[in-house]
């Protein structure tokens, strides 16, 4: 074998962690939105830009949505664009494909991710395998979107992380985006990609506020963003899970330990080459998943990093997950059950030889 | 419920659903057209069973057998410009929405030049030219589809181009997927939103080997459940070319007028297995005989026969042109190579990223432009 230098002390001033707040605006006044408002502007946005964009789902239109995300989008669009469906996942989420089949750009709202167990078969049979199954006739462009994961109390059915079952199929894209500057970007890039776009929100980032820009921007899709730049450890993760590893970072920085936080944004495609760049750099690795450990995202990036960052790393890959058990309703079991600051703190002491 | 068949009895089955034909007029041409398409179809079908027997074919492989009048009279009862949308067994709706048989045959073969090179295989036809949107493998999956082709065309011509819905969509089915749930999702938004799609059941009295009333309520009447969908349901006769194209034709022309979907619940009969590893067991020999009486190439053949409009001559000559076609198009499939490798990354994506290698349009395409 040949001997591999440590990378550990290679100058870093050529990366810039960019906050999850947003970057900071060259001018002022910064403008602060929610999360919530940043998916909305990014969907009108491309409805005004292109009339093939339209919305459906449960409560969007006359409700102003569930979670009111589409809040306002009736009165611009009117209920030709803006469509209010019955509870019937599985019929408006293949309706909608059939849509995308023919030419037009749906975006499908599932009030929560978990109900789209019940349209299985379209999202994952359908959507992702039409362009192969045709042998390149039909496309799907199409973004599912909703929220995701657990949170809020709201027990074993409603809770679901759905990347661990759904990133495991070949023809989609999915993104985690965890803060509202992202969220626009992406969403926009989503809008306007020919391939069938997973899109994961989380309820309890919604009211989460940070800077986006008025001007026109998207974020391509397989780019991650580094949100803290460190040298002892590479903390990777996406979605909501990245903030709390930045938390878990704040502390561990007063234990002396410099955590790298790789936020993925999307998670198919991978950006691979940041990854892999900063575990050579940081010689250790600990994934955040919100997802169940057996078969998930998670486990992916520990086999990917192991497998080409072996001779870099200093320790195994340590995964954070959610436990192996169906998610509680009590509050203090739902919180001990996510990933958490001081679960993550735990993983990066034992790769960090700290424990 | 007797623990026969409803199929059994072809007196209650199919016969209450033979009308008079409204349409005294139907070109002879026209009618002659119609025999080819059915017996090519027949022809392609047999030649199938035998390259299946030969294992040329692989996986599951469904014919068309005995249903050939109801593809070639509901095609001839819309426009090219209407989408179409079919199951599995959907060899017969590939060549009667106009795919040249070759494409059809090598796609089966497993090879580059079929209709989606190699990658669909029999349950998967697909033709973008002649808006055909599949062939779909999962019972009832296609009838979302079939909504949202419908929603598409209506939103396309009214929100986009601001003018009148001028589509109305096909979505055929097999009677198994009246009891999936996806179908009568697909109803209530039809009914819901207003979307111009039939929804046309091929009713051939079985799901593989359940007899329809063994697995569907109200067996004997199926158009009730489309009634509780505020949907208009019409029973139509399958083995008759003709009969099929009258009521499809008025039935097409009103959901395009109305912009409203309806129901067809059209008798028909498979005359071979629900797929080729199935030996029919649960019925008897009789029975399929009953059925073949009433031959839907068979009838239209002996209708133009008996008033001289097709002499021994020209019917023996089409069916050696028609045979000549299939066994060209089986050599032609033979011939074509198997996709490269390097099929297998590339219309994963649109987007070419990591391992894929983007898309492109298959040679049958490329052929016609």
């Amino acid at each position: 074998m040949t001997t591999i230098i440590s990378q550990r002390d290679l100058p870093m001033t050529t990366l810039e962690a960019v906050p999850l707040t947003g970057p900071v605006p060259p001018s002022s006044p910064a403008r602060e939105i929610e999360f919530r408002d940043a998916v909305r502007e990014a969907m009108s946005e491309e409805m005004r830009r292109d009339a093939r964009v339209f919305l459906l789902g449960e409560e969007v239109a006359q409700y102003n949505g569930a979670y009111k995300v589409s809040r306002g989008m009736l009165e611009e669009f009117g209920p030709r664009r803006i469509i209010d469906t019955p509870i019937s996942e599985s019929g408006f989420a293949g309706l909608a494909i059939g849509a995308a089949m023919l030419g037009l750009r749906p975006i499908v709202e599932f009030m929560s991710w978990s109900f789209s167990l019940v349209a299985a078969d379209p999202i994952l049979n359908n959507a992702p395998k039409m362009l192969y199954m045709s042998g390149g006739q039909f496309g799907c462009p199409i973004v599912f979107r909703g929220n995701d994961g657990a949170g809020g109390q709201l027990g074993s059915t409603h809770s679901w992380c759905v990347e661990g079952l759904y990133s495991n199929v070949p023809g989609l894209k999915m993104a985690i985006p965890s803060n509202p500057y992202d969220a626009k970007g992406l969403m926009k890039a989503a809008i306007r990609d020919d391939d069938p776009v997973f899109f994961l929100e989380s309820e309890r980032l919604l009211a989460f506020k940070g800077h986006v820009p008025e001007t026109e921007y998207t974020i391509p899709f397989g780019k991650a963003a580094i949100r803290r730049v460190g040298s002892d450890v590479t903390i990777v993760s996406w979605g909501r899970p990245v903030h709390f590893a930045l938390e878990a970072a704040e502390a561990l920085a007063k234990e002396g330990i410099s955590c790298e936080v790789i936020d993925g944004r999307t998670i198919r495609p991978m950006d691979w080459e940041t990854v892999f760049a900063s575990v050579r750099r940081t010689n250790a690795c600990v994934v955040v998943d919100q997802s169940w450990s057996f078969g998930s995202p998670g486990s992916e990036v520990a086999a990917q990093v192991s497998l080409h960052c072996f001779d870099d790393l200093d320790h195994p890959v340590v995964r954070v997950h959610s436990d192996d058990v169906p998610a509680p309703y009590a509050f203090n079991l739902e919180q001990e059950m996510l990933p958490n600051a001081r679960k993550i703190c735990q993983a990066v002491r034992t790769v960090t030889y700290n424990a | 419920m007797s623990s026969a068949s409803q199929a059994s009895d072809l007196a209650s089955f199919l016969a209450p659903t033979a009308r008079p034909v409204k349409r005294k007029d139907i070109p002879v041409a026209t009618l002659k057209q119609w025999l080819r398409d059915m017996m090519l179809i027949r022809e392609f079908e047999i030649r199938c069973m035998q390259a299946y027997q030969d294992k040329k074919i692989g996986g599951f492989c469904h014919v068309y057998i005995g249903q050939e009048a109801v593809a070639v009279g509901c095609v001839a009862a819309i426009e090219p410009k209407d989408p179409l949308v079919t199951a599995y067994r959907d060899h017969g709706h590939a060549l009667a929405r106009g795919m040249a048989p070759k494409y059809c045959m090598a796609e089966m073969f497993g090879r580059i030049g079929g209709c989606a090179k190699g990658k669909g295989g029999s349950m998967h036809m697909f033709d973008r030219a002649n808006n055909l949107f599949g062939g779909h493998g999962i019972v009832g999956a296609q009838t979302p589809l079939g909504a949202g082709l419908a929603f598409a065309t209506k939103y396309e011509d009214e929100v986009i181009n601001r003018g009148k819905s001028n589509r109305v969509t096909l979505c055929f089915l097999g009677d198994g997927a009246l009891n999936q749930g996806a179908l009568h999702e697909a109803m209530n938004l039809a009914g819901l939103m207003d979307l111009p799609v039939i929804f046309i059941v091929e009713n051939n009295g079985y799901s593989m080997g359940t007899a329809i009333e063994r697995g569907t309520t109200r067996a004997d009447r199926i158009i009730s459940k489309a009634a509780g969908y505020g949907i208009e349901g019409v029973e139509m006769y399958g083995m008759d070319v003709v009969q099929v194209y009258d009521a499809m034709k008025d039935l097409a022309d009103r959901c395009r007028a109305t912009s409203r979907p309806a129901f067809v619940d059209m008798r028909t009969y498979r005359y071979k297995g629900h797929s080729m590893s199935d030996p029919r067991k649960y019925r008897t020999r009789e029975e399929e005989e009953q059925y073949e009486a009433h031959d839907p190439i068979g009838r239209l053949e002996k209708q133009l026969r008996s008033t001289n409009q097709l002499t021994d001559a020209e019917f023996e000559s089409m069916g050696d042109a028609i045979r000549e076609e299939v066994r060209e198009c089986v050599a032609w499939a033979d011939a074509s190579p198997v996709p490269g490798i390097e099929e297998l990354y590339h219309d994963v994506y649109v987007e070419r990223w990591g391992p894929y290698t983007g898309t492109s349009l298959p040679s049958m395409l490329r052929e016609m432009q």
